[in-house]
């Protein structure tokens, strides 16, 4: 039977938007293979979420053990190569997550099964599962087609879809855990959490972001003097906070922070998947760019394709003159 | 400490327009400029702090052409001591896990405490490389990391970076894979120095065969998916782009965002 098991994450006792995102592609991929979509979480003390899970109208199957309270790697690996001889599913969806990423690559290889990863569209057609992902940060789109296997593995790229609303009540049920001691391979010592600098960009008004295209921390000046006359803050893309141009709290992303500001000017931004997911709550956003094909355009709503280095000075000029 | 440290050579695309070869499967990379994959170049600064900290001697090793030798040499200029590179064109490419399996039987061939990997490579971005890397050695992982310490009696303590940058600090027993995650550390120049004696160190150019990795095993009939079309995704931009010369284009846009109340 074509059964798709989707392995909800959660942290620190929340479930991760990715979860509910997984299911807006489950049921149906499910449908076609002639099977149902379940949902598979693994924690402790994980009535709640099960419960929250179940609300989506899918079998909810939990493995509660206070040997998962936090997450592993090892542990994760192995209930999943278990329940893949027990259940048999079809596919298994994880999320392109620091979660899916650090356990999915191993189950392959340990079970000699097809993993396509970061995946942003599924379909089964023609007994044949096929996988959309981009590559070369999203300016190319590729087709994969998986060869027949047992099990198809999948991780599934965050905010590539759109969550489903809740609806009828599904079921919970619990297994048994396949676990039946602690492994000793990797031991879990804290969480750290990031750090808090002088600005809170998520609740900046305004964030004039800069990226690689910056190329060297001399030209910050430009980018202070234009974010100075119009009550901006300063963020920027993971590449501009490696390069230690700008402090990490100011990263926008994934990795990052979610931000929401009225406006978003964003200079020399590529516009990598992980660096929009963080400004979906912006309400206009501006990129300059002198690449055309730059996926940042796919995102805003005012764009200019030059060198920011041409733009700046007078753009700067022309807005203190409008609004001095 | 015994590291090894896997680099790739992939096209910076990051301004230039790509294009899908006739063929459909493969791109027309013949304008692109080449270099360090920008995690791997991470992970090469890790491996020489950690030398330079405890000792030890740093391998590199690749897959990849000829052209890549001036990115290894570089890596050796930094500090490692030896390379290898494969050089094949039976490898399947397109499927991390039989590039992994091609840099188990690299690894095999060294002793080695580390390995070190790139969280993800630029052009196909799988991030599965490394943790299927370290199933197929048998070792222990952590990935996405960006903070090593080495602690005595052969464990190491490593912060993974978890989405909206919350750390996961966790500690395992060498040897393990560390997949790099950008930003651990400050990459540094080749000194002058490096770069005249890089030339002296060992680069191995290997195929499959020296490496005892059945080539059979990890072509394209031992992975078990198909590449089966590339294409240029269609931009739905709804954005207004501004025309006109540099200062028309930044005067238009300031009137825009004032008028509108944006500003
Ligand atoms: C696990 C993980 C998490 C990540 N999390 C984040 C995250 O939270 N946030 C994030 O931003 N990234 C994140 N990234 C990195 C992301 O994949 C990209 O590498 C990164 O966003 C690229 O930054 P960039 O756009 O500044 O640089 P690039 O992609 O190098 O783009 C630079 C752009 O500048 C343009 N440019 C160059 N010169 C000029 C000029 N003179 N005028 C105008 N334009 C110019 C170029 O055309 C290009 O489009 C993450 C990656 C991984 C693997
Ligand atoms: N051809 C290669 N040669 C050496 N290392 C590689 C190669 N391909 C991938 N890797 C390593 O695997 C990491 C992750 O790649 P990926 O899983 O494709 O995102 C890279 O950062 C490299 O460290």
């Amino acid at each position: 039977m074509g059964n798709v098991l989707v392995l909800a994450e959660h942290r620190q006792g929340v479930l991760r938007d990715i979860s509910f995102e997984m299911l807006a592609v489950a049921p149906k991929l499910a449908a076609d293979m002639g099977g149902e979509a379940m949902v598979l979480l693994i924690g402790s003390s994980m009535d709640d979420m099960a419960k929250k899970a179940a609300g989506y109208g899918v079998k909810v199957m939990v493995v509660d053990d206070p040997l998962f309270k936090d997450f592993n790697a090892d542990k994760y690996q192995k209930v999943l190569s278990a329940l893949i001889d027990d259940l048999k599913p079809a596919v298994v969806i994880t999320g392109h997550t620091a979660q899916g990423v650090d356990f999915m690559p191993a189950l392959a290889v340990e079970k000699k099964l097809p993993l396509i990863a970061e995946v942003i569209g599924l379909e089964y057609a023609g007994g044949t599962l096929k996988a959309t992902r981009q590559l070369y940060s999203g300016k190319v789109n590729a087709t994969l087609a998986f060869k027949p296997a047992d099990t198809y593995l999948v991780t599934f790229r965050e905010g590539a879809v759109e969550a489903p609303a809740p609806s009828s009540a599904g079921t919970v049920e619990k297994l048994d855990s396949p676990l039946k001691e602690d492994l000793p391979y990797r031991k879990f010592v804290e969480y750290i959490e990031s750090e808090v600098g002088d600005v809170d960009i998520t609740q900046s008004n305004i964030l004039v972001a800069i990226g690689r295209g910056l190329k060297e921390d001399k030209n910050l000046p430009l980018i202070e003097e234009l974010a100075k006359a119009i009550k901006a803050d300063i963020a920027g893309s993971r590449a501009a906070i490696d390069a230690g141009w700008i402090p990490h709290d100011r990263q926008v992303g994934t990795s990052g922070k979610s931000v929401k500001p009225k406006l978003y000017i964003a200079m020399g931004i590529s516009g990598a998947f992980q660096h929009i997911a963080g400004i979906k709550g912006a309400k206009t956003v501006v990129a300059i760019n002198k690449d055309p094909d730059a996926p940042i355009f796919a995102v805003a709503d005012y764009a200019i394709v030059d060198d920011m280095f041409k733009i700046i000075p007078k753009l700067t000029e022309k807005l203190k003159e409008l609004k001095g | 400490m015994k590291t090894i440290v896997c680099i790739k050579y992939v096209p910076d695309t990051s301004e230039a327009e790509v294009k899908v070869n006739p063929d459909g499967i493969t791109v027309d990379s013949s304008r692109f400029s080449f270099d360090i994959n920008d995690a791997d170049n991470y992970a090469v600064e890790e491996s020489v702090l950690i030398k330079e900290a405890k000792g030890g001697e740093i391998t590199v090793v690749s897959i990849g052409p000829k052209k890549s030798d001036v990115m290894i040499r570089m890596a050796m200029a930094k500090g490692c001591d030896k390379a290898v590179r494969i050089e094949d064109d039976r490898i399947a490419g397109h499927d991390p896990l039989m590039v992994a399996k091609v840099l188990a039987g690299a690894a095999k061939g060294e002793e080695f405490d580390l390995v070190l990997t790139g969280c993800m490579a630029s052009d196909d971005g799988h991030m599965s490389t490394g943790v299927a890397l370290a199933e197929e050695l048998g070792v222990n992982h952590a990935s996405m990391v960006k903070k090593i310490e080495v602690l005595d009696g052969g464990k190491i303590k490593v912060s993974r970076e978890l989405e909206g940058g919350l750390m996961e600090v966790v500690e395992l027993e060498l040897p393990a894979v560390i997949t790099i995650q950008t930003g651990i550390n400050e990459p540094r120049y080749a000194p002058i120095r490096g770069i005249r004696e890089a030339q002296k160190k060992e680069l191995k150019v290997v195929k499959l065969d020296d490496l005892g990795v059945d080539p059979a095993s990890v072509g394209p009939d031992a992975s078990q998916i198909i590449l089966e079309a590339l294409y240029i995704p269609e931009v739905e931009s709804s954005a207004e782009f501004i025309a006109g010369d540099p200062n028309e284009k930044a005067e238009k846009l300031a009137s825009i965002l004032v008028k509108g109340g944006l500003i």
